[in-house]
């Protein structure tokens, strides 16, 4: 089920430019759906319904095909990335080693759902495959910084790192 | 032409015929459920696979093309097994509350585990996983019964043209509704109710008010009156396993009186004063340049499809009411009136073979009588054969009744406003007369049929009159883009939402993919109609003498100010995405 990002919409001019103008030059295309899919992603960073809806405007084509597809592949998002991007990973042996309480532990604390952000923008939490670093499991990464052998205990301290 | 065999029957197909077909030219039954012939052929549900000799595995019969020599079996153990572990996947997830279910005895997935003998809770029970939407005032959508056919989404962009709702994620989480989960009427969804006639099971159904006419029927301080659309006689019967295409008027009147309505009125007569009206309106708009080509407006689908996909037309819409809209209107003026009754004490019934009319009766532009919906409910025809059911009255029985006084007698244009055509063939009668007294001709052919595009030309006292027919949305849409490019021109155009017309609407009696596939529906139930019409000696909508009464005591003259008032409308743009 489809839930409004916290954080709103704050899609410039330019960017609506810059996504319309990339799916004018490719609208003959097949298929041109995904690609001004990825096009926006990588504009606004995540697909909201108001680019949803330009895209839909843009191709004429119906929004529930848009949104379908657009909730079909996991790689696109529907909810905006945090300044801090939080990802706990699930693979089999951070599983196994309790990440699921690692991850119950964030949203409580953050107050999100895995795959939004806060309403501040501070920070987004998102789930991962194995990250390769099985000898630390439970591990999670936030931006480019890996915490291992996770306790609950910990993420207070992590989190505040992040929040200044 | 190819020769296969069929479980040993040999038999000899065109080339591009599918197993399938060719199974049903030696009268070989094989299940579906995803299947819906020219709509939906996507071999997803499973449940039509059969055996080739000499192939390992099987294949999906509706859309495997036959080949010279192959040879079929429909009815191997291995096909069996198959078949039934299919059933008992889809019922692992599937909410089972059969009985109390819209669709119980009439459901295609309840009938095919009844056949296969499945174990219902082979693969265990969910609970279940999706809050049902109710918000529309038209349509509830419960998506934990679901199967994932994709008929409704079908018929929503493909018959339709629209594509309000689509699959959305992917996997166990893969679910149809519309962009962002939004209810039907927050979407650019116009109500026809495609999607629940083309449903095989409960997941889709029409939001009922059926409870609020028994109360209202309960009430001594109400007077309550119900009225029917032209189709219902031609298809109420199918509630009661009667024959498709059997005109139940007389049971239908007698019925509705039994279950304690004060008045029962036919909508035909409203036809004729729509008639009266848009006949007018369409002279009116040719002698004084008026925006053409005019188009009809009695289909609430097809006025919200322009609103919707193009607001540009919006001022070649008739203003005309529909017939509903003119009947509450009228009953809670003139007929409040003359029988001396507050109109808010009338109670008014619609009886409808649409979904769309349940969003029309809210409309604002239409209520314009007083402070209260001039419709208070309108029921489709699943909703009153179930009120029939549930007064335990016995319908096949039942003696013929007649309608009541004032609103009784309609003319035969009144009658074919239930099939694809009709309006436009109602208008033409009148129309023509109107242009040259000296007309005799009732029949306009051509705009007759179930052909989703129709076009015809005539000319009368000198006037030529150019017109296009179409029903199903998707149709609509290529007669408007036709005008817009300038490639056509036409003076007048009908459309009704739903292919083949009201006959056929989004209101009317489910029938299973096993007849629908294989049976004409639109064509046998507009017969009926089509055989009313030929019945009846009035023809023309003006001549009937409801219209003059009308006329006389109380409207004045067609496009008057009163008329203008009260059986005219307006419309509004709305969102395309």
């Amino acid at each position: 089920m489809y839930k409004e990002p916290a954080v709103p919409f704050k899609g410039t001019k330019e960017q609506e430019q810059e996504l319309l103008t990339f799916i004018d030059a490719n609208k003959d295309e097949d298929g041109v759906l995904m690609p001004a899919l990825q096009k926006a992603q990588e504009i606004y960073g995540y697909l909201p319904i108001e680019v949803q809806t330009m895209i839909a405007k843009a191709l004429d084509i119906p929004l529930s095909e848009v949104y379908g597809v657009a909730t079909f592949y996991s790689q696109f998002s529907l909810n905006p990335k945090g300044e801090h991007r939080i990802s706990v990973c699930l693979g089999t042996a951070c599983y196994v080693k309790g990440a699921d309480k690692i991850l119950e532990g964030i949203e409580a604390r953050l107050g999100i759902k895995c795959g939004e952000c806060t309403s501040d923008g501070k920070f987004s939490l998102d789930s991962t495959r194995c990250v390769g670093a099985c000898g630390l499991a439970p591990v999670m990464l936030v931006d480019d910084d890996v915490y291992g052998r996770l306790t609950v205990d910990m993420l207070d301290g992590i989190l505040d790192k992040y929040r200044n | 032409m190819v020769t296969l065999k069929i479980n040993g029957k040999s038999v000899t197909v065109p080339e591009d015929y599918t197993i399938l077909q060719a199974a049903k030219e030696v009268n070989v039954e094989i299940p579906t459920l995803c299947y819906l012939k020219n709509i939906n052929c996507i071999a997803s549900c499973r449940v039509c696979v059969v055996e080739l000799k000499g192939r390992p595995g099987l294949v999906a019969s509706c859309v495997y093309p036959v080949a010279e020599g192959m040879e079929v079996l429909t009815n191997s153990p291995a096909v069996r097994a198959s078949r039934k572990m299919t059933i008992e996947m889809l019922l692992s997830n599937h909410n089972k509350k059969c009985l109390s279910c819209s669709r119980s005895t009439n459901c295609e997935l309840q009938r095919l585990a009844n056949d296969y003998n499945v174990d219902e809770n082979r693969f265990g029970s969910e609970a279940p996983r999706y809050d049902i939407d109710d918000v529309s005032p038209y349509l509830v959508r419960d998506n934990n019964k679901c199967i994932l056919c994709r008929r409704c989404v079908a018929a929503c962009s493909k018959v339709q043209g629209i594509g309000a709702i689509g699959a959305i994620a992917r996997g166990y989480k893969t679910h149809i509704d519309g962009a962002f989960e939004k209810s039907a009427d927050e979407t650019t969804c116009v109500g026809c109710g495609q999607c629940i006639v083309a449903c095989p099971v409960g997941a889709l159904r029409e939001k009922t008010n059926v409870d609020y006419v028994w109360e209202a029927l309960g009430n001594p301080d109400k007077h309550v009156i119900a009225f029917t659309a032209p189709s219902i006689k031609a298809t109420l019967g199918e509630c009661f396993d009667m024959p498709i295409g059997t005109n139940v008027e007389g049971e239908m009147v007698a019925a509705i009186r039994q279950l304690g309505f004060d008045k029962v009125f036919n909508m035909d007569v409203t036809a004729d004063l729509t008639i009266c009206e848009e006949a007018n309106e369409f002279i009116g708009r040719v002698r004084n340049g008026g925006t053409l080509p005019m188009m009809t407006s009695c289909c609430p689908g097809w006025v919200k499809f322009v609103e919707h996909q193009y607001p540009e037309f919006i001022p070649n819409l008739s203003t005309c009411k529909s017939p509903q809209a003119m009947f509450g209107a009228v009953l809670k003026s003139y007929y409040a009136e003359k029988n001396n009754i507050d109109p808010k004490d009338i109670f008014v019934v619609s009886v409808i073979p649409c979904t769309a009319k349940k969003f029309e009766v809210t409309r604002e532009q239409v209520n314009k009588t007083g402070d209260f919906q001039d419709v208070d409910v309108s029921l489709t025809t699943r909703e009153l054969g179930n009120m029939i059911k549930n007064a335990g009255i016995k319908f096949a029985e039942l003696d013929k009744e007649e309608f009541d006084n004032p609103f009784e007698i309609a003319s035969g244009a009144g009658i074919i406003f239930g099939a694809t055509g009709g309006v436009m063939e109602a208008a033409l009668r009148t129309a023509a007369k109107k242009l040259d007294p000296n007309f005799e001709g009732v029949e306009f052919k051509e705009v007759r049929g179930t052909e989703g595009v129709k076009e015809a030309e005539y000319t009368i006292n000198g006037t030529t009159v150019k017109v296009a027919v179409a029903s199903g949305l998707a149709n609509a849409r290529k007669v408007l883009e036709s005008v817009k490019s300038g490639e056509k021109e036409y003076h007048f155009i009908e459309v009704m939402a739903c292919p083949g017309g009201c006959i056929n609407g989004g209101g009317q009696p489910c029938q299973s993919d096993s007849v629908k596939n294989y049976v004409d529906l639109k064509t046998i139930r507009a017969k009926a109609l089509y055989d009313a019409d030929a019945a009846t000696d009035l023809k023309r909508s003006h001549e009937s003498p409801v219209m003059d009464m009308l006329y006389k005591e109380y409207f004045g003259e067609p496009g008057g100010e009163k008329s203008h008032h009260l059986l005219h409308t307006s419309y509004v743009e709305r969102h395309k995405y």
